[in-house]
């Protein structure tokens, strides 16, 4: 009946979203938890949000019976106990008008100083409180650069708040002076969250190498530039040397053979061999190898520190979601960055294919599949999956021979000679570049389930190839059983082959991106006379990006100005990618979920990428051998032993500090304290494992009791509506 | 925002721009709004007018750009979604609201449009997951629900600016 039907539309629940009242009720008894600084508040008293149960009836914070003014009045009560910043804090999240939220902060700020002279009346409508409430509500909630544009305009009604207006002008200009920031809110606005993403882990990669860079310059790089040590006359210079490092770059800040194992600017060596010392003040002695160690070992310690940071901050925000919920898909679709007409159209047909597929996915999985055709399917995936394996094998071996090919072929010429060292990462970048497409070939033959099993398994393969290759590149150089074998200086050998690594890996991405993106799409369009345009291939793009870091963690112990290298490849590659993406390139037509592929593109990068270049630099400090007569550490048995004898010479010189060498000594070379830090944080995980479970469990016994209010008001309305209808006959 | 805002306006109620009211007509020419399917529900959620025209001041417009900026809270943006998606304006998202808000997702185009038995299904689903109370609507407390569990929506619900 239409008595009952209005009863129902004028429930809590239903009016919650746009009763004012509601939300400034709701919102008081949010504060006043804050207050009461209840983390976990108990069962009872979980705030009322929208169930009109009976049992908690507070007669304080009763919604149904005081009027707005009184909860106004209750919420301006509660606001004023918290202090300012929180205050503020809590306004910003309420989902009220401005108008409003100003009459709050009147009220509020009316209330905390009674006694301050007010200089000016309070007139909501005159220009000056307009802006300087703007101003303050506006530009928190940041809306930069519009703000931008409307701080000159109320700039000239200072305000006597004006230094807070001056520190919020700042913030906007702060946040619109991150580089790209223009760029990629045009990437986004064109291609969605998903292309954006790339884009974004590129500059997460040129974050930590700024880092690396930062770090090495100042301490490694400039004092030894300052200081030159004494070497053979420079050849000069031909273009080459950007291709291949050689040359006229050999000798050169770029490579570890450059680097002089003397305290620089020490006065003892100046003095001629045998006599005594002079006892002045020594003017800062500059011990470089041991800098050199160090550095390199900190700017690790920082990229690790970041990259775990980036890693548990992805993970949290993007654990927790199942991959199958309908209702997600359907509400959080929408991409509203999206503005323009074609983009909107694309994005409103991949919503209609996705939303078709999952719906077909859940019809044949409700439907059973037979058994054959269970086997059938495994049967097709191990094959693949062998095969997969059995090409990066392939590849692997064809590196190796190959490279034993090259080492024995010694032509004269010095253009031969140049040009047989190229070769090698010539051809491992071919690879890198040829498989991909064959993984591409072997997932349709496969024809995976759901689409994001497909992106992973094509990410997987392509990871592990590209893994077993940097793997035996290393073993090759350590062990230089192949290459670097007749080198003297063999670490700036290393170092200068990874440098032509990564000029060929960049090349390479530059031919990609030529032929597979701008040629194909001519072809598409001029041959085949599509109005299909290429698409921008995510995943293999990161995996790209990928390699390359790789490449330059392993080499910053050999070469260490390869991360300002690395930088300027990924500012080309910036520019490069966005003037081909934006010419070229159409939307992603597969299903994609930008934050899970965020997590596991830093993932990746910090788990075998980061892991295996720390493990490479380990071995390489602690159990390799350095050449003989080049380089920092020319002469001792191992790398690590000049940070050993330092502690020992510490140690000896001064004796209040021994304390400072036996920590050393117990923290870097015991094995108890890993075994120790290990379990500690398996119990931690364990714990946390633990909780999340019990949680679980809350949640599952919590939907039940809702479910079974939602039966009770059911219920209550029927016999409502029996009794009304018992009345009226 | 201010420039933005007064360049809607005719040239003669420029001055008076804080007590203006812009016509939805010129709000939807709006870049960001333009090609949105939700533009005519956006209009609708942000704007205070007392004749119901949709038309907004300069206050609704601020309103409607904090809402929509990166830094709003999840709170904020799921309780604004949830308003601009009730196209009857009931408070709850029943199944006509759930069947429109898919067709507007899906695109005008015929051939983009899911069938009955498509839709019914996905409907269905829908409900089964977030209907908690199992009443056959979406509350307000459901449907936050779901979104706060799906780390995109953030991301995704901010216009460019």
């Amino acid at each position: 009946s239409s008595a009952s039907l209005q009863i129902l539309a004028s429930m809590p629940s239903r009016t919650i979203g746009r009763n004012l009242g509601a939300i400034i009720s709701q919102y008081c008894n949010r504060t006043a938890q804050l207050r009461r600084r209840s983390i976990r508040p108990p069962l009872q008293q979980l705030c009322r949000m929208a169930r009109p149960s009976l049992r908690q009836y507070n007669l304080e914070t009763d919604s149904s019976r005081a009027t707005l003014e009184e909860k106004r009045r209750l919420l301006v009560m509660e606001l004023l106990s918290l202090s300012p910043s929180q205050c503020s804090h809590m306004l910003l999240t309420m989902p009220i008008s401005l108008a409003e939220k100003r009459i709050l902060r009147q009220q509020v700020s009316g209330q905390r100083a009674p006694l301050r002279q007010r200089a000016r009346h309070w007139n909501p409508f005159s220009l000056c409180g307009w802006s300087k409430v703007c101003v303050v509500l506006v530009s928190t909630e940041a809306v930069r650069a519009p703000v931008q544009a409307a701080a000159p305009l109320l700039s000239s009604f200072s305000s006597p708040q004006g230094c807070r207006g001056l520190w919020y002008r700042l913030l906007s200009l702060l946040r619109t002076a991150q580089p790209w920031h223009y760029a990629l809110k045009q990437i986004g606005g064109r291609f969605g969250s998903s292309v954006l993403s790339y884009f974004l882990f590129l500059k997460i990669l040129l974050m930590l190498n700024f880092f690396s860079f930062f770090i090495l310059l100042a301490f490694v790089v400039v004092p030894q530039a300052v200081y030159p040590p004494a070497s053979a006359s420079p050849q000069p210079f031909t273009g080459l040397e950007l291709l291949t490092g050689a040359g006229c770059f050999t000798h050169s800040v770029l490579y570890y053979g450059y680097y002089s194992n003397v305290t620089l600017n020490d006065p003892c060596t100046s003095s001629p061999q045998g006599s005594v010392c002079p006892l002045e003040a020594p003017l800062l002695p500059y011990n470089l190898p041991l800098a050199y160690l160090f550095s390199v070992g900190v700017s690790f310690l920082v990229t690790c520190i970041l990259l775990v940071y980036s890693v548990s901050r992805s993970f949290r925000r993007s654990v927790g979601s199942s991959p199958g919920d309908l209702a997600i898909k359907v509400f959080c679709a929408w991409d509203f960055k999206v503005i323009q007409r074609s983009s909107v159209k694309l994005q409103c047909e991949n919503i209609c294919t996705e939303l078709k597929e999952l719906l077909v996915e859940q019809r044949s999985r409700s439907r059973s599949q037979s058994r054959c055709q269970c086997l059938g399917h495994c049967i097709v995936v191990l094959l693949a999956w062998a095969l997969a394996l059995g090409a990066a094998l392939g590849c692997v071996l064809a590196v190796h021979y190959f490279s034993q090919h090259m080492h024995m072929v010694k032509d004269s010429g010095r253009w031969q000679q140049e040009a047989i060292l190229l070769v090698l990462p010539l051809v491992v970048s071919l690879f890198n570049a040829l498989m991909p497409h064959l993984y591409n070939l072997l997932a349709m033959w496969e024809k995976q389930d759901s689409p994001v099993t497909q992106v992973y398994v094509a990410v997987f393969r392509n990871l592990i190839l590209k893994m077993m290759v940097l793997i035996l590149l290393c073993y090759q150089w350590l062990s230089r059983s192949v290459t670097c074998s007749t080198e003297e200086c063999w670490e700036t050998c290393v170092g200068q082959d990874l440098y032509r690594f990564m000029v060929m890996d960049f090349i390479f991405t530059l031919l990609d991106t030529l032929f597979g993106e701008l040629i194909w799409r001519l072809i598409l369009e001029k041959r085949l006379k599509t109005k299909q345009r290429p698409e921008f291939d995510i995943a293999r793009n990161v995996l790209e990006l990928i390699y390359g870091q790789t490449l330059t963690w392993l080499g910053v112990l050999f070469a260490p100005l390869l991360p300002a290298v690395q930088m300027l490849k990924l500012l080309l590659l910036f520019y490069i990618k966005k003037t081909s993406l934006m010419r070229n390139c159409q939307s992603p037509s597969k299903p994609w979920q930008a934050s899970r592929m965020n997590t596991l593109f830093v993932t990746l990068l910090c788990f075998p990428s980061f892991l295996c270049a720390a493990a490479f630099l380990s071995y390489t400090i602690w159990s390799v051998q350095p050449s003989e007569t080049c380089g920092p550490f020319h002469g001792l048995e191992t790398i690590y032993q000049s940070g050993k004898s330092w502690v020992l010479v510490l140690e000896k010189s001064s004796p209040n500090i021994t304390w400072f060498a036996s920590v050393y000594q117990y923290l870097l070379e015991n094995t108890c304290l890993l075994f120790f830090m290990s379990t500690a944080l398996i119990v931690m995980i364990y714990l946390n494992i633990q909780v999340v479970t019990g949680r679980r469990r809350v949640i599952c016994l919590l939907q039940e009791q809702i479910a079974k209010e939602g039966e009770d008001k059911a219920f209550l309305i029927q016999k409502l509506h029996s009794v009304y209808e018992q009345g009226h006959r | 925002a201010y420039k933005r805002f007064s360049e809607l306006l005719p040239k003669e109620e420029r001055e008076n721009a804080f007590s203006a009211r812009v016509p939805k007509s010129q709000i939807l020419t709006l870049p960001e709004l333009r090609a949105n399917p939700f533009q005519h529900r956006i209009c609708r959620v942000f704007s205070t007018s007392e004749t119901r025209d949709d038309s907004m001041s300069f206050e609704d417009f601020l309103d409607m750009l904090s809402v929509f900026s990166d830094s709003a809270t999840l709170d904020i943006k799921s309780h604004y979604a949830f308003r601009i998606f009730d196209f009857d304006d009931d408070g709850t998202l029943d199944r006509e609201d759930l069947e429109q808000l898919v067709n507007c997702l899906t695109g005008q185009g015929e051939e983009s449009q899911l069938s009955s038995a498509e839709m019914e299904q996905l409907i269905h689903n829908i409900l089964e997951e977030s209907d908690i109370d199992k009443d056959g609507t979406i509350n307000l407390a459901e449907f936050q629900h779901v979104v706060s569990r799906s780390p995109d929506f953030a991301r995704c619900a901010g216009l460019p600016r």
